[in-house]
């Protein structure tokens, strides 16, 4: 949102003669759209893709450990719900980024290097989020709107400081707004080892206390009855998330680092049910997307990394989305199409048996078949689909197809579709006796739900209907099946 | 301070935003009785519960378990919690749940070793869940969810149970379980605070019984105390006027 609105207001100012950004905006703006990005040579890519050069090394060492550390710490906030305080606390980090900056010089400190400009990233962010619990708890706005309120006030004071700091005269203050969007080109061995250390340090602090962060997400009131420090472990993940979202500032900046936090963690949870797997992805995609990334800022270096790590991350969220094994879209298809394939089957095996039933009385067997007009009248069902599921079953050797379109059951066929018929009269038994159906409508209430019905509840039907039960194991139907006009 | 009473409540009151949800509570709990909380909708059962653990501040009052507080009797209490207070979605799975109740035991940073995924998987067995140790708790049915709960307060091998609502839409199978579970532990000498909404039930499954509705209408042997005209007290009219003295203060408090 805050890139376009930029973008915006950066295009707008050149309509406008007399309208003019303020000087950092301008820094941005310039640094993302005035500077040619030509395509670049494969003598390029070559040094990239190879690491060749000590510092895209060196950058790409600490993108990934960034990566992958707020992965493993956003799957914990994701979890617990807490997503978008990281949004909050890094928009509010920009002030004292600012600030540091200005007041380093009185403190004997430089103004310029990264470790400064941390520190005052890191108090100003943490100010924020205590300012979201005060007006949470204070006042009668709920959580939603105190995160907006810190999240914009914070970061309009932080532009507005960086404006005052452009005209500073001791200012040389040319890359602090590399902060807002990312930039590894201006990383230095230095930065990236204590990107890497923090990032460590982290996944150091998470890997201990796994089991009582994963208590804390799942059963707060337990934990607490169990005597765990709830209030103390939430600050702790919150400074986890202090600890990522500061060192990602200088590679992926202020405004993407929630991306950071929260698409890995999304994308894992597409793959599976396991936390420690969904943690062990999260890190991947985050530090492959760090990674990534980073090689794609070296060989584009006039392209925010930021943005590029953000893409690479979001690349692989919808692969995750797409082909996630176990919630993917493509997974939820096939299965529907499996159920659907299955309750088709049901049908049909049911159809048979119930004309078979029917004829009973007069030949005595069902080994000539029935004809296959009889089952398309059956249900409302194409009778394309109807071939299909009929060419299955015959498959799967469950029914025969005789010359003239006729069609008889095999033995294995018969035996399924008698358990079919069995449970599927069972349960309409009990919508009649215990849920007061009506009987003629009975058929099509058991049909939605009899398909999903598991071993175990087919069991407790039985039991509380055995006084209902037949002797050749299969119920008579609670209703006519077949109207006497279609009768052969 | 009587050290073999399971669990003492005096005076206990309970204020959300300075309207009471308990109110003035006293509560005496004899050893190896199972008993039955019993009060409608809102009438601060869960919240007893809560204060009891210390989960909720008290504006007055006094709980003591085995003549201690809760802080340092909190090794002897186990707490099945509601089913519906979790994300069942959450990517765990039941044998984790289960251990959960033994991370006290295990330690801040230690992993979670063989024996105690052994006792787990006993527990497991116990409420008849064992061959569903591995699954994903989002498969779960609602029985099954109430039993992993079940199993993760019996890993603690407590003294006394705390169970919120345990027979709350669950299956006919898992009640019987449930019931089974809980008359073994008082034959272990065990005591359960067990929160209860199926009335008929009452007479059948608990020895003592705590009518509650802000105050606690009448509390004993469930003999003497589950009669009709008690249920009525319970039931019928809520205190009007207290509730609309709280409802006032509230307002005030909202304008200030």
């Amino acid at each position: 949102m805050s890139v376009l609105l930029l973008l915006t207001l950066f295009t707008a100012g050149f309509q406008i003669s007399d309208f003019r950004l303020p000087a950092p905006l301008l820094a941005v703006a310039e640094s993302l759209t005035n500077r040619s990005i030509a395509w670049p040579e494969w003598e390029q890519w070559k040094r990239v893709l190879l690491v060749q050069d000590y510092n895209t090394r060196v950058v790409m060492t600490g993108t990934g450990l960034l990566g992958m550390a707020a992965g493993l710490v956003g799957s914990f906030t994701l979890l617990r719900r807490r997503a978008l305080m990281g949004d909050a606390l890094s928009h509010a980090t920009l002030p004292g980024v600012g600030l540091a900056f200005l007041l380093a010089p009185y403190l004997g400190l430089d103004g310029k290097s990264l470790s400064v400009l941390l520190t005052g990233a890191a108090l100003s962010g943490i100010l924020g989020v205590v300012a979201i619990l005060y007006i949470r708890n204070l006042t009668r706005l709920k959580e939603d709107a105190a995160l907006a309120i810190v999240l914009s006030v914070f970061f309009g004071a932080g532009i507005a400081i960086l404006t005052i700091v452009q005209q500073v005269p001791s200012g040389h203050a040319a890359g602090l707004e590399s902060f807002i969007y990312g930039k590894t080109a201006s990383m230095i061995a230095s930065d990236a080892q204590l990107i890497a250390t923090a990032g460590l340090l982290s996944m150091i602090i998470i890997a201990l206390l796994y089991k009582e962060l994963t208590l804390l997400c799942f059963d707060e009131g337990f934990a607490g009855a169990r005597g765990y420090p709830v209030f103390f472990l939430d600050l702790l993940l919150m400074a986890l998330v202090v600890i990522v979202t500061i060192i990602g500032l200088q590679a992926v900046g202020l405004v993407l680092m929630i991306a950071l936090l929260v698409i890995p963690a999304a994308a894992a949870r597409f793959w599976t049910h396991d936390l420690k797997r969904m943690m062990l992805i999260s890190s991947g995609i985050g530090g492959g997307g760090g990674l990534a990334g980073s090689a794609m800022s070296a060989v584009f270096p006039n392209l925010p990394s930021g943005a590029m790590i953000v893409i690479v991350c979001s690349c692989l969220f919808f692969l995750s989305l797409l082909f996630g094994r176990s919630r993917g879209v493509l997974v939820r298809i096939a299965r529907r199409w499996d159920l659907n394939r299955s309750v088709d089957r049901q049908h049909l095996l049911r159809g048979m048996y119930e004309l078979l039933e029917a004829r009973e009385p007069e030949t005595g067997s069902g080994a000539i078949g029935m004809p296959f007009s009889q089952l398309l009248a059956m249900r409302t069902w194409s009778s394309f689909r109807l071939l299909r599921q009929i060419e299955r079953c015959r498959r799967a050797g469950l029914l025969v197809r005789h010359d003239n379109a006729r069609l008889s059951l095999t033995e294995a066929g018969l035996a399924e579709a008698s358990r079919l018929v069995h449970e599927h009269r069972l349960w309409e038994l009990y919508l009649i006796t215990q849920a007061d159906v009506a009987p003629a409508r009975v058929d099509q209430a058991a049909d939605t739900i009899e398909h999903v019905l598991e071993p175990e509840l087919i069991v407790q039907l039985e039991e509380l209907l055995a006084q209902q039960r037949m002797s050749c194991g299969v119920v008579a139907s609670p209703h006519p099946t077949i109207e006497q006009g279609r009768m052969p | 301070m009587n050290s073999s009473l399971p669990l003492a409540v005096n005076d206990l009151t309970v204020a959300w935003h300075r309207k009471p949800v308990i109110w003035d509570v006293d509560i005496e709990v004899q050893p190896g009785q199972l008993v039955g909380v019993v009060g409608p909708n809102g009438a601060g059962k869960s919240t007893l519960l809560k204060a009891i653990m210390d989960l909720v501040p008290k504006a007055s009052g006094r709980v003591e378990i085995f003549g201690q507080s809760y802080r340092q009797s909190r090794h002897r209490v186990g707490y099945v919690p509601q089913r519906e207070s979790v994300d069942w979605d959450f990517p765990i799975s039941v044998l984790d749940v289960v251990t959960m109740g033994l991370y006290g035991k295990i330690g801040w940073c230690l992993p979670v070793r063989r024996k105690h995924r052994d006792i787990a998987l006993r527990a497991l067995e116990q409420v008849g869940m064992s061959d569903l140790a591995n699954r994903q708790i989002s498969q779960l049915s609602g029985g099954q969810q109430q039993r992993t709960f079940l199993a993760r307060a019996l890993v603690q091998d407590a003294d006394l149970y705390l169970m919120d609502e345990p027979f709350a839409a669950v299956d006919a199978a898992t009640e019987k379980a449930i019931v089974e579970i809980l008359r073994d532990m008082r034959k272990a000498g065990k005591t359960a605070i067990v929160i209860h909404h199926d009335l008929p039930t009452v007479p059948e499954y608990f020895d003592a019984v705590v009518l509650l509705n802000m105050r606690v209408v009448a509390c004993g042997p469930t003999k003497d105390v589950f009669t009709r005209e008690n249920l009525e007290r319970t039931y019928g009219g809520r205190l009007t006027l207290l509730d609309e003295a709280t409802e006032a203060m509230r307002r005030r408090e909202r304008t200030l």
